[in-house]
């Protein structure tokens, strides 16, 4: 099933990335190939699948991390990396970085580094978009605390706020709901709207679908792009079921899983529950770093 | 008495000055790189480099060229040499280096046993000659540690982000590679500079257990470099007055003063750690 759609373009908006016959993968080798989506500013879109599924390489690809493997792809009307000071990208962090001796505003502060080079000079600018994003993820009052004393949400709190202080016009995030507690993450989705709103793209890596019920665009990986359109056409038994091995209904705002298919590959474990209350659905996952 | 302890062995030998002097300046740029050493994970590669000039030195003494010329040949040498494995084959860094790191060892010996007027130096290589050392090679040493600082404050973003994660130094305008590699020039310098002082097999001490100890206790990476130079100066003031006064081979006391107050500051941090967070 290939079910592909060209996101919708307005004549005026400028594209934030524009693919064409994309193919991405690791080491010459694709993962995933004939991808074909135009994103455009002030729009969210969501990369749903479950682990290696590909979103973390479609991900990287569009950062400039990896070449695409065959195709084309444009990021602000350029290639990848052509601009940093203007794409933002939130990675899944390894262990390694936390005993580095970093401060919480040491770590956003990088951030600004992309739009000053080696040794231009931070303003007051820079100082005004720290404090700003530190203050929208609710960690003001961590900022002089070590990294390495900070809980796993309050470090991924940290990596966000760095993410958002680039103020870059393309936030590129994988995973970036993983160790939220609930109010973290309301506040978290608040804010991408809120770029949304104010005319910045968002790509955001992510198994939960009821977080990509959240956003705009959705486009489902698993392997191949199973769907990519608007949400509420997209969220589907059918395609739920060709990504992650699972039958759900996407409805009023939540999704209901309805069975299970065993045996289905790469996929994790599935929590039922006959019960829709819990606000957060997830087909979880193990954990283990995506290829 | 306390005095005659700590100081008349500096004001009453010009050669204890010097080393002094020349230590310091070690323990400075150890202090830069050794930070960046510890908080890359670089200390393999460190170790390989120090220990991969050997046979640099070895051939450049048989031929009668200023050692240090030899030296730098053998870090090129290793640092391309580890390159070019990683490229060509399918083996992670630390065989590639570890491969390289035995092979250039041996060669060095290997060089060195043929000859034996060599034997002597053998000794002055691996362990380093502080006592010996000349005002014309601190100037060398003054300049390079300069050198490694401008270096180090120009790169200081990309090293943090470097640390922090290469693929952010990457997305922010900052390819990875080339940081990388300026990062293991620098490591090649010092490793060249220092090995007089204190030898291919002990430079590895100062750059490692100055920065690890600082790292025990730095909250900020400008901290770190300062705490890791400070620490290094001391062992090299205490090292020298233990040598000294008891006889020792200076340049092993200094590396074992920097490892000893690596792990006193561990078994501090572990008693009162807890409560100074």
């Amino acid at each position: 099933m290939k079910q592909m759609v060209s996101i919708h373009m307005p004549p005026h908006g400028g594209l934030a990335v524009a693919a064409k016959h994309l193919a991405v993968g690791y080491g010459g080798e694709a993962v995933m190939s004939d991808i074909d989506f135009n994103l455009e500013g002030g729009k969210v879109l969501a990369l749903v699948g479950s682990n290696g599924s590909g979103k973390t390489t479609l991900l990287k690809t569009i950062a400039g991390l990896l070449p695409p493997i065959s195709g084309s792809i444009e990021v602000l009307g350029g290639a990848p990396l052509a601009k940093p000071s203007h794409v933002a990208y939130m990675g899944q962090f390894h262990p390694s970085s936390f005993m580095l001796p970093l401060r919480a505003i040491d770590v956003v502060r990088m951030a600004r580094f992309a739009s000053h080079g080696l040794l231009g000079r931070m303003t007051d600018k820079d100082g005004h978009a720290v404090s700003e994003a530190m203050a929208r993820m609710g960690i003001s009052d961590l900022a002089k605390e070590p990294l390495n004393t900070l809980s796993g949400g309050q470090r991924q709190r940290v990596f966000l706020a760095q993410a958002f202080a680039r103020e870059a016009d393309l936030i590129l995030l994988d995973e970036p709901a993983a160790n939220l507690d609930a109010p973290a993450r309301d506040t978290y989705r608040r804010l991408v709207r809120e770029l949304a709103n104010a005319g910045r793209s968002v790509i955001v890596a992510t198994h939960d679908i009821d977080e990509a019920a959240d956003y705009d665009w959705t486009m489902l990986l698993a392997h191949r792009v199973v769907a990519c359109g608007h949400v509420d056409e997209i969220l589907t038994p059918e395609t739920l079921l060709a990504t992650f091995g699972i039958a759900g209904k996407y409805k009023e705002g939540r999704v209901i899983i309805v069975e299970r298919e065993h045996g289905h590959e790469g996929c994790g474990e599935h929590q039922e529950s006959p019960s829709t209350d819990p606000p957060h659905r997830h087909a979880h996952e193990h954990t283990h770093p995506q290829s | 008495m306390i005095l005659d302890l700590l100081i008349t062995p500096f004001a009453a030998n010009g050669f204890m000055v010097n080393a002094l002097m020349a230590g310091i300046l070690v323990s400075i740029a150890c202090g830069i790189v050794g930070t960046f050493v510890v908080l890359r994970g670089l200390a393999f590669i460190g170790d390989a480099l120090a220990h991969g000039v050997l046979p640099g030195v070895a051939i450049a003494i048989l031929f009668g060229l200023p050692g240090m010329l030899g030296a730098a040949a053998g870090a090129l040498a290793m640092i391309f040499g580890i390159g070019f494995i990683i490229r060509r084959s399918n083996l992670s860094s630390d065989t590639a280096i570890g491969l390289l790191f035995v092979g250039m060892l041996a060669l060095g010996v290997a060089i060195v046993s043929r000859s034996h007027a060599f034997s002597g130096d053998l000794v002055r290589i691996l362990f380093g000659e502080i006592l010996g050392i000349r005002t014309g090679e601190i100037i060398g040493q003054l300049i390079t540690t300069i050198l490694i600082g401008v270096v180090a404050s120009i790169c200081y973003r990309p090293f943090l982000l470097l640390c922090f994660s290469p693929e952010q130094a990457e997305v922010s305008g900052f390819p990875p590679r080339r940081y990388h590699a300026i990062m293991l020039g620098m490591i090649a310098m010092t490793v060249v500079v220092s090995f007089r002082t204190v030898g291919t097999l002990l430079v590895f001490g100062m750059l490692l257990a100055p920065a690890a100890s600082a790292a025990l206790f730095s909250r900020k990476i400008t901290t770190m470099i300062l705490t890791a130079s400070c620490i290094g100066a001391i062992s090299v003031y205490t090292g020298l007055l233990a040598s000294y006064h008891l006889n020792l081979a200076a340049g092993a006391s200094i590396t074992l003063m920097a490892s000893t107050i690596f792990f006193l500051l561990l078994i501090v941090k572990h008693l009162f750690g807890r409560r100074a967070q």
